[in-house]
């Protein structure tokens, strides 16, 4: 595939002719924060940023989103049936997604796109955009990626991989709809491929680790009952802010919404972390602590997607649920847990 | 690919209060689109999302049986808000069943077996299915002995009445009706249903399967009693309910460990169940 040099005195023309044929988005500055947006006409994407507060996911799986649309009115021939929201998505591009975003919306695929039923909603929007990443030269102090299935030059998901070197980007190819943006960019250049070195130096940067390899040994019932969940889940607030943040959770909730004779049915992120996502009717909640929420979560990260993809954990290591949690609950330190346990202590302490 | 968010249209064709109390409703539902019957082709123990625009979706266990056609057929009890909406809908009124959706109860590997149903209270919907489906004259040399101890409160409050008193009077299938209390007029046993499993029910073997559904009190006192009369784990066969949305896999919110009620289930055998985290 094609190696091509973008030069940075071209960069703001060149994205701006790129916009004649995607809608782009890519990270802005939003008060102190960074977040993924759409590149209006005359916005460039700002690649100070590492991690964005919130992940990229968004973009194709919004946050709120309309699936159906009914009318109520009885006058009307169609009345109470409901219809798809077609989503005509024009070709979409994001710039400066980082390699651990893009394999988390890969990871998340497994679960929108299967063998029975697929999401007509995530694929559309999946399928019409073009992934650019931006590799990171300069990781921060709680990514974690290399050892959680990704890194800083990591391809997967991907469609262009960008770095940066100095007064210029190099783009490499990584698949067909790569090439094509490549070529409507008009980016013709051809240069050596560099990306081997740097990202052995990009990865010697990284010091924060999970281990995992002891995870898929364990059994589901062992570790569900494992004695640390107290003392895990002790300072959590149930704020969801983990969930809420993170590029790989994709739990949902669908409900209705009327205004006058029309309405909709929308689909919205929802989180493990809250009472009301498992409670029943007659009031019994199977996960009604506050321990059993967060082992959840926890679990279907570590153990559960693990044991039933063999694609490794739900977790691409970006770092964001450890920085943003009010309490510090830290993933790394969860994980090493679960994957150092031995249920022979629980009975040993037990007895 | 069809999209699994999208019901089909149906129109309320019947409306039947199912209990004494009024606290269950049975309707039949037909399809406004020729050739959405045959698309929601199901088996006996699935179901079905039932839609109302709106107001929300339920899931809810198919109690019509693949061998019924030309309408579908559930039985709904009054709880919350899509429920209570459900209960004053008219005939005639229009709404959505999306579906088929989850596992049914192994048919396959039940041919050839004899097979005992123990239904309590109202989770009887996809058992009356079954046996429905069993009985049909083409599938009851496919099957052994079929014993069915079905218990509720008073007779008032049995599902299906008119269908079980036929049952009682063939000689192909063994009822074990019962009820709580003894009652005027009523000549079938009486007692809870798990000392009535005691009493009634075949010794397990390797050719018994049992199928079970009821409220978790009935479950509890009647899995000791099936042990005791020999079956063993991967022969009793149960249909578990958690809180759900999508009901085909994605919305994450049914999961006990790595299973989907909704998709990998929602018939598990007790050997299954015992090997996930009791978060039903
Ligand atoms: C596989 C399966 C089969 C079922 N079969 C039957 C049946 O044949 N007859 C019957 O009367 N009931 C059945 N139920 C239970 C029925 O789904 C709930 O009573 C119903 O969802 C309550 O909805 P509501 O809107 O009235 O209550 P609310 O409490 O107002 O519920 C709001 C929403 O929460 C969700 N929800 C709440 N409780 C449950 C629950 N226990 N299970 C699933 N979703 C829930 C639903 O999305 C519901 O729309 C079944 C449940 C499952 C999972
Ligand atoms: S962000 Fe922290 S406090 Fe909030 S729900 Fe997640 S783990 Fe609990
Ligand atoms: S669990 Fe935390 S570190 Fe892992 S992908 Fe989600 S937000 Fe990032
Ligand atoms: S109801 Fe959505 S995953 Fe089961």
């Amino acid at each position: 595939m094609k190696v091509v040099i973008i030069d940075k005195g071209q960069w703001a023309e060149d994205l701006e002719g790129l916009k004649k044929s995607y809608q782009l988005f890519g990270p802005v500055g939003e008060k102190d924060y960074t977040v993924f947006k759409t590149l209006e006409k005359g916005m460039l994407p700002d690649f100070s940023t590492l991690n964005t507060r919130l992940s990229p996911k968004s973009i194709v799986f919004p946050q709120s989103e309309d699936i159906l649309e009914f009318s109520l009115d009885e006058t009307r021939e169609d009345h109470h049936i409901m219809k798809e929201v077609k989503k005509d998505h024009p070709s979409r591009a994001v710039f400066g997604i980082r390699p651990c975003d893009a394999k988390s919306i890969s990871l998340v695929k497994l679960n929108f796109d299967t063998a029975e039923y697929k999401d007509p909603y995530w694929l559309s929007a999946y399928e019409a955009t073009t992934f650019v990443g931006l590799a990171c030269d300069n990781p921060a102090s709680t990514c974690f990626c290399t050892t959680a299935g990704c890194g800083p030059y990591h391809e997967e998901g991907l469609d262009v991989l960008l770095t940066d070197e100095g007064d210029h980007f190099v783009a490499k190819a990584l698949t067909d709809k790569g090439e094509t943006l490549i070529k409507t960019a008009g980016w013709a250049t051809e240069t050596e491929d560099t990306f081997k070195l740097k990202k052995k130096t990009a990865e010697s940067k990284i010091t924060s680790a999970v281990e995992t390899g002891n995870l898929e040994n364990l059994e589901i019932l062992d570790l569900h009952g494992a004695t640390f969940w107290d003392d895990i889940s002790f300072a959590c607030l149930n704020c969801g802010t983990c969930t809420y943040v993170c590029p790989t959770c994709w739990c949902f909730d669908i409900q209705d919404e009327v205004h006058g004779k029309s309405g909709k049915r929308m689909r919205n992120w929802d989180s493990c972390m809250f009472p009301l996502f498992t409670i029943h009717t007659t009031g019994h909640n199977p996960r009604g602590t506050k321990m059993q929420r967060v082992r959840q979560r926890f679990m279907h990260k570590l153990k559960y997607f693990l044991d039933k993809y063999n694609q490794g954990i739900m977790c691409v290591g970006c770092g964001r649920c450890v920085r943003q949690c009010p309490v510090n609950i830290d993933i790394r330190r969860v994980c090493n847990l679960m994957n150092s346990y031995k249920p022979e202590d629980a009975c040993a302490a037990q007895e | 690919m069809q999209n699994p968010y999208l019901p089909y249209p149906v129109r309320v064709d019947d409306i039947e209060v199912a209990t004494e109390d009024k606290s269950l409703k049975t309707f039949k539902f037909v399809f406004l689109n020729d050739g959405d019957e045959k698309k929601f082709a199901y088996k006996a123990g699935q179901f079905a999302e039932l839609s109302i625009p709106g107001v929300g979706e339920i899931p809810i266990g198919i109690a019509s049986s693949p061998v019924e056609k030309g309408f579908v057929m559930f039985t709904v009890f009054r709880a919350g808000v899509v429920t209570t909406h459900l209960h004053n809908m008219k005939t005639g009124n229009i709404m959505g069943i999306r579906g088929p959706l989850g596992n049914w109860y192994p048919w396959d590997m039940l041919e050839g077996k004899n097979i005992l149903i123990v239904g309590g209270g109202f989770a009887f919907t996809t058992l009356r299915s079954s046996i429905v489906y069993m009985l049909d004259p083409a599938n009851r040399s496919k099957f052994g002995n079929i014993d069915v101890v079905y218990g509720a409160r008073t007779p008032g409050m049995l599902l299906y009445k008119d269908e079980l008193i036929e049952w009682e009077k063939r000689d192909d299938i063994n009822m074990h009706l019962t009820i709580d209390a003894p009652a005027e007029g009523w000549n079938y046993n009486v007692g809870f249903t798990p000392p009535i499993t005691e009493e009634k029910a075949p010794k397990g073997d390797e050719n018994t399967y049992a199928i079970v559904c009821g409220p978790p009190i009935m479950i509890k006192f009647t899995l000791p009693v099936l042990e005791k009369l020999g079956y063993s784990n991967d022969h009793i066969i149960m249909s578990l309910e958690n809180r759900m949305k999508c009901g085909f896999g994605m919305c994450g919110r049914c999961g006990i460990g790595k299973e989907l009620v909704c998709k990998d289930g929602p018939v598990f055998t007790l050997d299954q169940v015992n090997q996930t985290p009791k978060e039903y």
